[in-house]
């Protein structure tokens, strides 16, 4: 594997690449740090001695929920500045910048994991916010931590926003600034502190899901349209309708769908028929995205140019309609929700959905990163040690889908024995929790998670040495009805 | 090759993509404040955080078919009546206990966090604390050592000893509290609420 990785030649790429690939790089570092805690956690459930009074569970969970929101952030900067060269016609504005900001947030990224894991916690003080933790899941980051996100993430703005302006403007780099100026605008709605708990949840409610429900999922769509068009060569003007499409429905359904998260946090009762209805939509841009890439892999017989990042997109498309779309319907309605809300269908839900969504076409990014930093190499079929990546996605998947079952059977006991039969009350919730039928969907959600270790171990190595030995070229497929796909990009623009 | 009709063109969709998100970011922002009004402090969903000086019921409502707070009689926090300024002042500190110690990452409250332990929304109420007069009291033991106090129900699940002080802890139950009083529109549903006043 050393000889492997010595061989990658940074020549093979431009410079908006040799950053992305060092994004991507703290990337895997941080989806297997992930997996790692989130095997801890998984184990206290079934055996609640384990790193008692060492690790806690809090400890675990916050590292493992951070670790993740880190990871697939780190993912899309690295995609974007992947991309934006290619898609720009232009080197990126900036860069020397970008590089230092890396190196910058890379390191606190590492001093807060490290206050995380032996400091762990603080007095109920405003110093705790700022130094230890914040304590708000998902943005448990402290204050000094979450200036240095916004410096981190302005700089990266600037880098894509001065190099498209310079550059080739495309529906994708219009979309793609449009998003980032919206993300990045929410994380500020969720740097202040205010002890009213329902005004704190109703404005984090804007970071969480207009994120990951809103901006997170256009964000995918972009770089969902220029892989299709460089793995599969579709062509530019059907990506580009589709993804205002996406654009339309997802913010058409996801902005007011923000409200399913009104219901039982002390804000008024109209947000019952606004949250349901809306976010009931939800779903539909997710099928619009299947229907995409299904039907573009269709029309091109699914001939392309890299065997592993395609698998991953399709799997992207599947994961994010299931996890995101089904899974998240099946529970969004206030009439159901007052059951579920706060149970194992959340977990269910969330592990389905950021995986199917959000970490399926991160991998999708990494392989077609590692085709390139090879030098271009053809990885269709017959490639040698392709068991590696079809092994790696089938674990990965397999996994995932088990845990998933496995957390939504526990999530359907607690419904109904915590909530309609015990009235919720902390024996109620106890009582759910040692009902056989609760513990049995945590031990086989821990098979599901030992497959995932297994996956990402086989992910790893196949990331670090697919294409080592290969010295075929990567044929990028034509366009079937005769348009170039990412050479139509002046035509569009 | 076929012209595209208009409803499959790119520069329809491109419209119709900056209308439905402009219109749909002005309802949100419209409603963000109206619901900013009807969730302030002091309002009748969100109550003033003085409510600590009074009993919290969770009762059933004939009208709106589930349970919703319900300020009674005086019954002040550890028996001393508070002002607006100094309830404020220590439900405040009872948050900051709360986000400092990282209890979001094992327990819910109003249905957000982890489910590694018991929603905290209506703690206050839990009937587990047995009765209303010791309840207290309880509460603050619990808090400063539940390892040593730890009722686990058979699952073995202990809370972690956060090294909590008196103060701490009486913060943190003024800011339970508090949060029970908040209308939560029947959330947790079916609540069997601890005994309260005779």
């Amino acid at each position: 594997m050393a000889a492997a990785i010595a061989a990658l030649d940074t020549g093979n790429l431009n410079g908006g690449q040799r950053l992305a690939v060092k994004y991507f790089t703290v990337a895997i570092a941080l989806f297997v740090a992930q997996v790692l805690f989130g095997i801890l956690a998984g184990i206290q459930y079934l055996q609640p001695d384990f790193l008692y009074g060492v690790l806690e569970f809090n400890v675990n969970r916050m590292v493992h929920i951070n670790a993740m929101v880190v990871w697939m952030l780190m993912g899309f900067i690295g995609s974007v500045y992947w991309l934006l060269e290619d898609e720009t016609g232009q080197p990126v504005v900036g860069l020397k910048l970008g590089e230092l900001i890396f190196y910058v947030l890379t390191g606190a990224v590492a001093v807060v994991v490290v206050v995380y894991l032996f400091v762990q916690w603080g007095a109920g003080t405003d110093t705790t916010r700022w130094l230890i933790t914040e304590g708000r899941e998902y943005i448990e980051a402290p204050r000094w931590a979450d200036i240095g996100i916004v410096v981190a993430v302005l700089t990266f703005f600037y880098n894509v926003a001065a190099t498209v302006m310079k550059g080739r403007v495309t529906g994708i780099t219009g979309v793609l600034i449009a998003d980032l100026l919206a993300l990045f605008g929410l994380y500020l709605a969720g740097m202040f502190y205010t002890t009213n708990v329902s005004l704190d949840q109703y404005w984090w409610w804007w970071v969480i899901h207009l994120w990951v429900e809103a901006t997170w999922e256009v964000l995918v769509g972009v770089i969902m349209a220029w892989v299709l068009m460089t793995v599969l060569g579709a062509r530019r003007v059907v990506v580009q309708t589709w993804l205002y499409i996406e654009v339309a429905l997802m913010f058409g359904s996801g902005i007011l769908g923000l409200g399913h998260h009104y219901f039982w946090i002390g804000t008024p009762e109209y947000w019952f028929w606004i949250g349901g209805f809306f976010s009931a939509l939800e779903p539909i841009p997710l099928v619009a995205m299947v229907v995409h890439a299904v039907y573009d892999s269709g029309v091109h017989r699914m001939k392309n140019a890299n065997h592993p990042a395609l698998a991953w997109v399709i799997a992207h498309a599947f994961g994010n309609f299931f996890g995101a779309g089904v899974w998240g319907f099946m529970h969004t309605l206030p009439q159901i929700n007052l059951y579920t809300h706060g149970t194992q269908w959340t977990t269910s839900h969330g592990h389905l959905a950021f995986f199917g969504a959000y970490a399926t076409i991160n991998i999708a990014m990494f392989y077609v990163a590692m085709q390139k930093w090879r030098g271009g190499v053809y990885m269709g079929g017959g490639i040698a040690g392709a068991w590696r990546w079809k092994w790696a996605l089938t674990l990965l998947n397999a996994g995932v889908v088990i845990m998933t079952i496995a957390l939504l059977i526990s999530g359907y006991e607690q419904s109904f024995i915590e909530r309609a039969i015990e009235g919720a009350t902390w024996q109620g919730y106890f009582a759910g929790q040692s009902h056989p039928w609760f513990v049995q969907g945590m031990q086989w959600r821990m098979w599901g998670g030992w497959l995932i270790v297994a996956g990402t171990a086989l992910l790893v190595w196949d990331l670090l040495t697919i294409g080592a030995g290969e010295t075929r070229k990567a044929v990028v497929p034509e366009d079937t009805q005769g348009h170039g796909g990412r050479a139509s990009a002046t035509a569009a623009a | 090759m076929t012209t595209t009709p208009w409803w499959a063109s790119e520069s329809a969709w491109k419209k119709i993509a900056i209308w439905v998100t402009g219109l749909s970011l002005v309802v949100l922002i419209f409603l963000t404040f109206d619901t900013m009004k009807q969730i302030a402090v002091g309002s009748p969903r969100v109550p003033d955080y003085s409510v600590i000086n009074h009993r919290i019921e969770y009762r059933f409502d004939d009208a709106r078919k589930y349970q919703v707070p319900v300020v009674g009689a005086e019954a002040p926090l550890f028996g001393k009546k508070l002002s607006a300024d100094e309830a404020e002042a220590l439900v405040t500190h009872g948050k900051k206990v709360f986000q400092g110690r990282n209890c979001i990452n094992c327990h819910t409250i109003l249905g957000n966090g982890a489910y590694y332990a018991p929603d905290l929304t209506k703690a206050w109420l839990d009937p587990s604390w047995g009765a209303e007069a010791a309840r207290e009291t309880l509460m603050i033991e619990f808090l400063k050592n539940p390892d040593k106090n730890a009722r686990t129900f058979g699952t073995g699940r202990k809370m972690a000893n956060l090294a909590i002080t008196d103060d701490e802890a009486r913060a943190l139950i003024a800011y339970l509290k508090w949060v029970s009083s908040i209308d939560t529109n029947g959330f947790p549903y079916n609540f069997k609420s601890i005994k309260q006043g005779g």
